[in-house]
């Protein structure tokens, strides 16, 4: 023990001469090991508890997100079923007209794809960037064993379309696994025959369109939680705790209740026949033959959407205003504010951070929402959601994941602008 | 208007019965032709929910340029009485008036007076400097007056080299500082204070108490300052008003209120005191004798006591109670003590003693050169000229 005192002030001193920049502990192992060793077994601890959830959101989240966007500019289905064209599509540039060895390489791919049946696989892909398409890969497939030399006379035999330049186009883009062209196809552009990109006609640009539409009526129905949630949350984080959550219990029914049941209670409200109709013409404010249409239309979709969403507009809201102390409204008007200027430069500026998480929190559900549209939206309320489902549907999985991408890449957007903004520490969720 | 207020007011308080509507309109026009009332409270009540009051006739006049201390213990209604004087909470009956002037309608920002809150409330998302700047900007002030104001401002709280700093940025007592600065930056002839120095350690408050009693005398203004800490009324007020139940249960000076309480509740309330109880035995040239319950005889100043028989409190100061014969006048009643307890607190002895079947009677004494140390056990006589204890009303 004796020795022990004496020796600690003389390690100390030793370390103290020694280097000031380097800290050790008394039995010279340095200040950092000695500090990461002593908190290891907690860290590993702390590491096990949240493994599970870790591997569940690794499994669920990351992998299937990677894969859709993998999905998105990645797509074999003509390159590995066509490796001998592909292979010349990539000696020879971009404009070369396909010569004989080109439709030796067809027909050497064709025989093998008869065989191996992975012609509809080939035209599958071919027919996203050149629609019909397939039924061309699949037809000369049927016929593969009339390719004989010459080979560019043999498939003109089977079909005409085997000279036209789209149609090369379409295999030279298919040609590689990576391929913009979903990406391209989601921004209403394509290539041109020589290679070049270019907008499609009028009458197909649709995606822009519903993209913008759906930013659009994201934004309007953030703006309409806003606004409706505002009082709403004021109210709760003014009254009394017992009234407050009896109202809280009100705000939070719609999230007990099912959607489908939500929907449907909306349709009986807002039908042609519906409560709100009937009430208006029972008032006099519309007559029998001018009864309002507001569903199975863009309004029916704002609406409803706008009732699913307050929710969260209203929780982030109260979480902040609960926490700004009265006082500050008190002193603002002891100072001389109007209740307007008090409102305005002081209660307003503190609850930005409610204002940003539920924004934020709403535009980004809004975004993304699928069935409310789809059960209510008609025609002109469809979202983008509802275009990546109808892609789905047909088995098209790289367009609706350069969709998909594209949506997420607009959030990403939407985000980082916050947190430039307004800062993503100030994002208060509850 | 004023002799309807009265009217209720008759109603609803049976303590003022006796007064008439007129006799309030004329004690308010009394108040008002003296030119040093500043702020009068003229028989205001309030109520929250109808049932029971909160403040029950409040009538207080404040001096122009009075340090006036509202002290009392929690929900005594002093806090109310502050919010109704700054427009957060208006009189249920009543009138204030300030400058002459009743305020009953005024909305707060119209009334342009300056206010300290407990925790401060200096907005977090502006700095030192545009905090400061809010009340002159919202009074249409132009900058450059704007800038000189706020430096004269933060340099009266020496924090002039703070304007660019956040609130959350400063320490306890700097945001007190520059919550004070706030309250005076536009020049209120009247400030409140809500328990200011509440959140700040002992040191710190000591050390503000005295910062803020200087800017009092040196900016004459009017200051009517909230606190539960008795040992802060005492040492900067003008005037202290101690609230229990919703009335002013004494206004005076701060030695008065020490020294010569009116009543059990403020001798209780006020520093530190020894109760004995007994009966009146015989009042005689402002002196009176108690006979407590085991026997003995005390002397006492009667206060609120008139005849003989009654019951009542006698109260007495830990240090003004003597244990050596010589230092007593001649004719003072000595009774048997016998010591419990000796605390050593540096500057002085507390001493417990069992007086009278109490074991709770304290006095305290000097650690002077050569004060005798009493021991537990030991068997003394102690005593106290008369005008020390102070005969009260029995609880």
């Amino acid at each position: 023990m004796a020795d022990l005192t004496a020796a600690a002030p003389a390690a100390a001193a030793a370390a103290t001469a020694a280097s000031a920049a380097t800290l050790t502990t008394a039995d010279g192992r340095p200040l950092k090991a000695a500090l990461a060793a002593a908190q290891a077994r907690a860290k590993r601890r702390a590491f096990l508890l949240v493994a599970p959830l870790l591997a569940f959101v690794v499994l669920t989240f990351i992998i299937p997100i990677g894969q859709m966007l993998d999905r998105s500019f990645h797509h074999d289905g003509f390159s590995a079923n066509a490796p001998a064209v592909s292979a010349w599509f990539a000696e020879n540039a971009q404009g070369t007209e396909p010569d004989e060895a080109a439709y030796a390489a067809l027909a050497e791919d064709f025989k093998a794809m008869r065989e191996n049946r992975t012609a509809g696989e080939a035209g599958t892909r071919v027919n996203y960037t050149l629609p019909e398409t397939r039924s061309l890969f699949t037809k000369t497939a049927r016929n593969a064993d009339d390719l004989a030399p010459p080979f560019k006379e043999a498939f003109l035999a089977i079909d005409d379309r085997w000279d036209d330049a789209a149609v090369w186009q379409a295999m030279r883009s298919s040609s590689s696994a990576y391929t913009a062209d979903f990406y391209l196809a989601a921004l209403d552009m394509e290539r041109a025959e020589d290679g070049s990109i270019r907008r499609v006609e009028e009458n197909g640009r649709i995606y822009i369109y519903l993209f913008a539409k759906t930013f659009l009526v994201s934004a309007l129905i953030t703006l309409i939680c806003l606004l409706l949630a505002f009082p709403v949350a004021h109210l709760l984080a003014t009254l009394p705790m017992a009234k407050a959550n009896l109202l809280m219990i009100l705000v939070l029914l719609p999230f007990w209740t099912s959607l489908l049941v939500r929907t449907t209670s909306w349709i009986v409200l807002l039908q042609g026949e519906g409560v709100v109709n009937e009430l208006f013409i029972a008032l006099g404010l519309i007559g029998a033959e001018g009864r309002l249409q507001m569903i199975y239309n863009q309004l029916g979709t704002i609406i409803v959407m706008t009732h699913v969403l307050l929710p969260f507009m209203i929780l982030p809201l109260y979480s902040v205003m609960r926490v700004i102390p009265p006082s500050y409204a008190r002193a603002a008007r002891s100072l001389g504010a109007t209740s307007w200027t008090t409102f305005r430069r002081i209660y307003l500026p503190q609850t930005l951070p409610g204002i940003g998480a539920g924004s934020l929190l709403v535009f980004i559900l809004a975004v993304g929402y699928f069935i409310t549209p789809a059960l209510v939206g008609g025609a002109d309320g469809q979202l983008i959601s509802n275009l990546i489902d109808f892609h789905m549907k047909n088995s098209n999985w790289s367009m609706a994941a350069a969709l998909s991408a594209m949506l997420l890449a607009g959030v990403l957007v939407l985000y980082w602008l916050y947190d430039r903004l307004v800062g993503i520490d100030n994002l208060k969720l509850g | 208007m004023q002799q309807g207020f009265g009217f209720i007011e008759i109603k609803t308080s049976g303590q003022t019965a006796d007064k008439t509507g007129e006799t309030n309109l004329a004690a308010t026009m009394a108040a008002k032709s003296q030119s040093d009332v500043f702020v009068v409270f003229d028989h205001v009540q309030k109520s929250y929910d109808g049932v029971s009051l909160v403040v029950k006739d409040l009538n207080l006049s404040i001096g122009k340029g009075e340090f006036l201390t509202m002290l009392g213990p929690s929900g005594s209604g002093k806090t109310t009485c502050l919010m109704m004087l700054a427009g957060f909470e208006t009189a249920t009956n009543g009138e204030i008036l300030l400058d002459g002037r009743p305020i009953n309608q005024v909305p707060p920002h119209k009334r342009g007076i300056g206010m300290v809150f407990q925790n401060y409330a200096l907005f977090p998302h502006m700095t030192v400097g545009e905090n400061l700047a809010f009340p002159l900007e919202v009074r249409g002030m132009g900058k450059t007056e704007r800038e000189a104001k706020i430096k004269r401002a933060l340099d009266m709280v020496q924090m002039g080299a703070f304007a660019n700093r956040r609130p959350a940025q400063l320490s306890g007592g700097q945001q007190q500082r520059i919550a004070l600065a706030r309250a005076l930056v536009f020049d209120p002839k009247l400030v409140l204070m809500d328990e200011p120095l509440g959140a700040l350690d002992k040191q710190l408050r000591e050390h503000m108490q005295f910062e803020i009693k200087h800017l009092h005398e040196s900016l004459g203004i009017t200051v009517v300052y909230v606190t539960h800490d008795q040992g802060e009324a005492l040492t900067m007020s003008d005037r202290i008003a101690v609230f229990n139940d919703g009335r002013i249960q004494q206004l005076a000076p701060p030695a008065d209120l020490y020294e010569r309480p009116d009543n059990s509740f403020v001798a209780q309330f006020i520093g530190e005191n020894n109760r004995l109880e007994g009966t009146v035995e015989e009042i005689k040239g402002g002196r009176a004798l108690v006979r407590l319950g085991t026997g003995e005889l005390i002397d006492a100043t009667p206060v609120n006591v008139q005849s003989v028989g009654q019951k009542t409190l006698v109260s007495i100061r830990p240090e003004r109670v003597e244990f050596k014969p010589d230092l007593l006048p001649a004719d003072a009643h000595m009774i048997d003590a016998e010591v419990i307890e000796v605390i050593y607190m540096g500057d002085l002895f507390r001493t417990v003693l069992k007086v009278a079947g109490h074991e709770d009677f304290v006095i305290k004494s000097r650690n002077t050169l050569g004060q005798r140390v009493l021991t537990p056990g030991e068997k003394i006589r102690i005593g106290w000229a008369p005008a020390d204890a102070r005969a009260l009303d029995p609880i």
